[in-house]
């Protein structure tokens, strides 16, 4: 059954229901008192996030300070639910310009219970995309489409855009500039080994589009994928020119992308949604450029000292640099005093998350900085049992702009992606101009030591 | 956009009602509005604001729609309360469904649906009807959902108006939504109803799959869990179905594709070209991969669902093991599930890769993952080697005493296994008890797979230490049986000490096929995570309206009760009483942690080692009648032979009830039954009663019991094993639970003075205290009853707070006092209960059995 909920509770941390809404009718209105004493107030909270209690089942999440617990008695479809909840707050975080907390929850209750009654029905989910339902659920219901009030704009045709089959975008948005920014994200996810050998290591992107278009139109993206291209040049039926192709492993798509399509022709083509959304998502596991390597050394000398060494080797183009990077090193519970030498950025020692904290703002290609520190531990008798060493974390970005129609510019993905077009196609046959952006940054790049 | 809406949940306390009243009837538009949204702040904070019922539903009239909803959202809350005040809001709702603003139209519809009051029900069918043909397609999709709310309060109504006809027709329609939402709704009527309703033809199927390109994301996932069902004609079907249903696989929404491998597994049952299925293996492999990019909530659906799909697949995922690999940050419950997998991905191919990795999470912080992660690696004898080189980091005594039996019992394939055992020989009467006797047995198992020079040093300084030099009472008997065995009959301590053992099952074992394919069939749902079939954990209306019948509970002299006490009120005909005792135990919250595998197979040593009088022969024959009994030995395990028994208390006297039954081809006699040392005592006081047993045949016997006979060291323990031999199968070993409250004595009645007296003279360390979530108390009266009928006495009851508080105590052989204390609100999940005892140490036990006691 593809029920998700029957009840969706709403509760700040201290387990008060800041909103909630009933469903259906087969779950008590005071079940959340049982999340609230058997998850909540114990140490099972975080332990699992599917839960049964009584004869009621409970999924929650918490996103930032506030838990969204949704209730069912049947068997219902979880992934839906939690999918369910994930959109919801998107679509009430670009209702309230970007927070989702209590106090958002509590400023916002009249608009999050016209939301709550539109986006599921006896425990279905409806419609969610934002861009639709802002045709017709307002903060203050003045944008209402059959108002009488004559100050409100009507929105004549919202319902049949609700339910249309481009139930993503409404018809006729005007801009004056047409414009289309592109960003492709990239996260590394790394896991290496202590002896410097790769244990896990792949790439998770997404392309994230702005679009500032007038009319209905047709785009098509083109991405110098193996699959892709040998597709593209079949239907030509000559080689299509590129340079490096790459593996994509997977591929998952906004619904506005045509499946069947691209399942048949490896297109990509799509009516975009207006303004912000993610187009796709990718992942890749062959043929990753890693940005960093990480060489630690950590010798423990005795009970009460450690010496760590780290060096870290960027590998892209010397022309370009990382930003913002941040390599935690992790030292025992019982570090007392730490000094240390940098060649490059700065390090201190963090006791709360018991690592040493070496942050370089930015980090050019082709380099190696290093890191040598001394620990000196507090010789305890009960700790006695070696130190389970965590990994090494790192953070970093890498960011490189293509302002319109150029190509010639040094960049970096780690997947090696590259949009080789981006064809926009409207009945008015308007110019578009194209921003791409490639960030590559740290998915969870760790490294054991 | 942020709104301010905070400011409606602060008012006056002093007179709140009437002055929200007085507003909520202001001649002002303004003023009025903003009263509904104080009173619907007021409700969301669980105030009780149904007394305006009637000043909220004048406002409904209103042009407003933001204020229309929010008079609808509060009909929805408290219509249910006031039933008669609710019929004045019927004609806004019938004049609003005729509305020329469709969203109105749907507003009223939608809402009529969910107030669930009679007189409004009747006063919707009209409305509905209407609505299913209306021309908007917003308010068909809503009409669509709205007929199974109708459904749902009335499924007879429904019928008789013709409602699942108009249905059926929106299969057609030519809006996506509103057949998505059509489908969903006559999936869910189906679900109710035993006569067939919603059969998906191929013509069905094949709309139904055009549809789902201009669905929704979620109008998807309604056609795909509905298709799911479809049962295809043949190979070629099948085929073109999961052609049909492939491109989902790339879709963003993870509940898309989950439903979409659902489909394409079921249908891959039919497929016989292997090709094809090795081509569809290889396109689903991906996207189950990508769903571990998502939040981890999901990631944790994904993989209990990935679980199952290797199970029945094992190939889709046999290259992707790494993907599992676990991230340091990933949340307990994702690196469990993980684990999981990678033990059920494990091959010849990459096991050194995977051992590697599990001897990483040997480190890690949460001791529940590193037991799970070190168990993994027992499985792999391959791995034994560079286990034992991690042997001296091993501290804690079960993992160490875990590792020791690895040694003792692959002595043969482990080089240097005199060695390892001998470097802990060292620390012999350092080691704690349980380290001890894995220590004998492996040395034991050593010298008769090695019988050299080293090994008989060896032994000899272990007999030597756990005889001479020993206090524990265990490591002696052990010992001296080894010994007896070892000096005179060396090939008969072989056959004993190295006997094949029973194949231990554990957690991780695959699933039984029948229930893996009614998983399958339902991956996404809760019961794909849950691993247990929906009936397991669904409860319906019908299991309620039994369980009222069960509350005129037998007393506690009648021998029908004291027979099954925690099992009698189970709903179910007595004969089948086996089959509920174990969808209980299936529906408990969350399965335990089992128990370490290693020292099973020493309850054999130890019990051949006993004096043999204990062993009582059977002669006299008993009849197969009475109350039915959990089953502790399943036929599949004995060979054909299934024996189910009960401990149970009768007149101050307890007995083990047993009954064999005899499924396998040859006739059964000279039954036999022994315990081994346990926290009581407990022993036989006479002779098992067993008849012959002809193939098919059973019977029943009530076994007395003594107590104090026969006591095991250590903390008390309800772990009961027993032994039951025949003259024609080998000895057959099982474990039951003993449930503590069949030694309560008639005697445990206290004064509410000298319970008072002895709560406050025992210390406070004396108290232990437990919660159990998932116990719901429905009647006092019912509870008390049984527990009296237990022997478990009622003293006095209070208030706190909303909850009741229940004090009772009851008592045990030798005296042992238990004072007990219950907290619930009655009728809602979770109870607490504290009890003070001299013997705190026989708290766990008590919980167990007060837990039985309850679920009852």
């Amino acid at each position: 059954m593809p029920v998700a909920a029957s009840a969706i509770y709403f509760l700040n941390l201290r387990g008060d229901v800041l909103i909630n809404r009933l469903y259906r009718d087969d779950v008590g209105g005071n079940m959340v008192d049982a999340f609230r004493m058997h998850i909540m107030q114990t140490k099972e909270l975080g332990t699992c996030p599917v839960r049964q209690i009584g004869g009621c089942s409970f999924f929650y999440m918490r996103i930032s300070n506030v838990y969204i617990v949704i209730v069912v008695s049947s068997n219902a479809n979880v992934a839906c639910a939690f999918k369910f909840v994930v959109e919801a707050v998107a679509l009430f975080k670009s209702y309230f310009g970007g927070a989702f907390d209590e106090d958002a929850i509590r400023n916002n209750f009249v608009l999050i219970y016209e939301l709550l009654d539109e986006i599921m029905d006896f425990g279905y989910p409806q419609n969610l995309s934002p861009e639709i339902l802002k045709l017709y659920i307002t903060q203050e219901g003045v944008r209402s489409p059959f108002s009488s009030k004559p100050s409100d704009k009507p929105v004549p045709n919202a319902t049949l855009q609700v339910t249309g089959a481009v139930g993503w975008r409404r018809e006729g948005l005007v801009y004056k500039k047409n414009e289309v920014f592109l960003d492709i994200v990239e996260s590394v996810n790394l896991l290496m080994s202590s002896k410097g050998s790769v244990l896990r290591c792949d790439v998770t992107g997404k392309i994230l589009m702005k679009c500032f278009l007038s009319g209905m139109p047709d785009l098509k993206l083109g991405l110098n994928d193996k699959i892709g291209l040998e597709k593209e040049s079949q239907l030509k039926s000559r080689p299509t020119k590129s340079g490096k192709t790459i593996e994509l492993d997977d591929v998952t798509f906004h619904q506005c992308v045509n499946l069947t399509r691209f399942n048949s022709e490896k297109t990509v083509s799509f009516v975009p949604p207006d303004g912000e959304f993610e187009l796709m998502k990718y992942r890749i596991t062959e043929g990753v450029n890693l940005p960093f390597r990480v060489l630690p050394t950590i010798k423990e000398l005795g009970r009460t000292r450690m010496e760590v060494n780290v060096k870290v080797k960027s590998v892209f183009g010397a022309k370009m640099f990382a930003l913002g990077v941040v390599i935690k090193i992790p030292v025992p519970k019982q570090t007392a005093k730490t000094s240390f030498q940098v060649t490059s950025g700065r390090a201190k020692y963090n006791a709360s998350i018991d690592c040493l904290v070496w942050k370089i703002r930015k980090f050019p290609g082709q380099t190696e900085p290093t890191l040598s520190a001394e620990v000196e531990l507090i010789s305890t008798m009960t700790e006695k049992k070696s130190w389970t060493r965590p990994p090494i974390q790192m953070e970093f970005q890498i960011v490189t702009y293509l302002p319109p129609s150029s190509s010639q510019v040094p960049m970096f993905t780690a997947s090696g992606l590259r949009v080789r077009f981006l064809k926009v196609w409207e009945k008015s046959g308007y110019n578009t101009v194209e921003w791409v952006r490639y960030i590559t940054k740290a998915g969870s790049y760790e490294i054991r030591c | 956009m942020s709104g301010h809406d905070s400011k409606y949940f602060s008012t006056t306390k002093k007179g709140e009602i009437p002055e929200l009243k007085e507003e909520l009837n202001s001649p002002y538009k303004d003023k009025r509005k903003d009263a509904v949204k104080k009173v619907i702040a007021a409700m969301t904070v669980g105030k009780d604001v149904s007394s305006l019922f009637t000043d909220v539903v004048n406002c409904m009239q209103t042009e407003n729609l933001e204020l229309k909803k929010l008079v609808y959202l509060y009909l929805i809350n408290y219509a249910k309360s006031q039933p008669d005040l609710a019929i004045l809001a019927v004609n806004t709702f019938v004049k609003d469904s005729q509305d020329p603003n469709p969203l109105i139209r749907a507003l009223a519809v939608r809402t009529m649906g969910c107030i669930r009051v009679d007189k409004i029900t009747e006063y919707l069918c009209d409305p509905l009807q209407r609505c299913l043909k209306d021309d908007d397609p917003y308010v068909r999709k809503t009409a669509a959902i709205c007929v199974a709310k109708l459904y749902d309060i009335n499924a007879e109504l429904v019928e008789d108006r013709g409602f699942l006809e108009s249905l059926k027709d929106l299969i057609s329609d030519n809006n996506p939504m509103v057949v998505a939402n059509a489908v969903a709704a006559l999936a869910e009527i189906q679900e109710s109803s035993s006569r067939p309703i919603f059969e998906i033809t191929s013509h069905t199927l094949s709309k139904l799959l055009t549809a789902l390109n201009e669905c929704t994301e979620w109008g998807q996932v309604f056609i795909l869990d509905a298709l799911s069902r479809y049962k295809a004609a043949d190979a070629r079907e099948a085929e073109n179905i999961v052609e049909r249903v492939t491109p989902r696989l790339q879709h963003a929404n993870c509940a898309v594709v989950l439903s979409a491998v659902k489909m394409i597994l079921q249908q891959m049952e039919l497929i016989t070209s292997t090709d094809v299925v090795r081509n569809l293996c290889k396109k689903m492999a991906p996207p189950l991969v990508t769903l571990l990019s998502a939040e981890p909530e999901i990631q944790y659906v994904a993989l209990r669902n990935i679980n199952l799909i290797v199970q029945r697949r094992p190939t889709i995922l046999a290259h992707e093991i790494k993907v599992f690999f676990c991230k340091y940050n990933d949340p307990i419950y994702v690196k469990m599930e993980k684990l999981e997998i990678m033990i059920k991905l494990a091959s010849d191919r990459n096991i050194d890769q995977v051992l590697l990795e599990f001897k990483e999470y040997a480190t890690e912080v949460d001791v529940d993952f590193v037991r799970k992660a070190v168990r993994a690696i027992g499985r792999y004898e391959s791995i034994i080697a560079t286990l034992c080189e991690s042997l001296d980091t091993l501290d804690e005594p079960e993992a160490k005493a875990s590792m020791i039996w690895i040694i003792g019992e692959y002595a043969e394939r482990i080089d240097n296994a005199d060695e390892l055992l001998e470097s802990f020989l060292e620390s012999f009467p350092e080691e704690p008890p349980q380290v001890q006797l894995q220590l004998l047995t492996a040395t034991v198992k050593l010298f008769l797979k090695k019988p050299t020079e080293g090994p008989q040093q060896m032994i000899q300084v272990v007999l030597n230490n756990a005889t001479v030099e020993t206090d524990n009472p265990d490591l002696r008997d052990r010992a001296y049986i080894y010994w007896r065995l070892l000096s005179t009959d060396p090939e008969a301590a072989k056959d004993v000490v190295l006997a094949e053992k029973p194949v231990i099952s554990d957690d991780s074992n695959q699933l039984d096929p029948s229930l893996l394919d009614e998983l399958l069939a339902n991956i996404a749902t809760l019961s794909s995570v849950y691993h247990k079939p929906p009936e397991a954990f669904v409860t319906r209306v019908k299991t309620a309206t039994q369980r009222t019948e069960d509350d005129d509970y037998p007393d506690g002299n009648e021998a029908g009760y004291s027979e099954t006490p925690s099992h009698a009120a189970g709903a179910s005909p007595p004969n089948s009483s086996s089959s509920a005792y174990g969808a209980t135990r299936q529906s408990a919250p969350a399965p335990a942690a089992p128990a370490p595998a290693a020292p099973v197979p020493d309850l054999l040593g130890d019990l051949i080692g006993l004096d043999n009088n204990a062993i009582v022969p059977v002669d006299q024959p008993a009849t197969p009648s009475g109350p039915s009994l959990p089953v502790v030995l399943p036929a599949s395990t004995g060979q054909g032979l299934q024996i189910s028994a009960q401990l149970t208390g009768q007149d101050g006297q307890i007995f083990y009830s047993l009954l064999f039954e005899n499924n396998t081809q040859t006739t059964l006699d000279g039954f036999m039954i022994q315990f081994n040392k346990n926290s009581f005592g407990l022993a036989a006081a006479g002779p098992l009663q067993v008849p012959p047993l002809a193939p098919g045949a059973s019977a029943r016997t009530l076994l007395p019991m003594v107590v104090f006979q026969n006591m095991s060291a250590g903390p008390p323990s309800s772990l009961l094993q027993v032994a039951v031999k025949n003259n024609q199968q080998p000895v057959w070993y099982f474990n039951d639970k003993i449930l503590l409250h069949v030694f309560f004595t008639e005697d445990g009645r206290m004064e509410r003075t000298s319970f008072l007296e002895t709560w406050r003279s025992l210390p406070d360390s004396n108290e232990v205290l437990k919660e159990f979530p998932g116990i719901v108390v429905s009647s006092a009266e019912a509870t008390l009853d049984r527990l009296a009928a237990t022997n478990m006495f009622f003293i006095a009851k209070r208030k706190h707070a909303n909850q009741d508080v229940f004090y009772f105590s009851a008592k045990i052989p030798r005296g042992i006092p238990f004072l007990i204390e219950l907290t619930t609100l009655i009728g809602n999940p979770g109870v607490k209960c504290a009890i003070k005892t001299p013997n705190p140490e026989m708290a766990p036990l008590f919980f167990e059995a007060i837990e039985t006691l309850l679920n009852a």
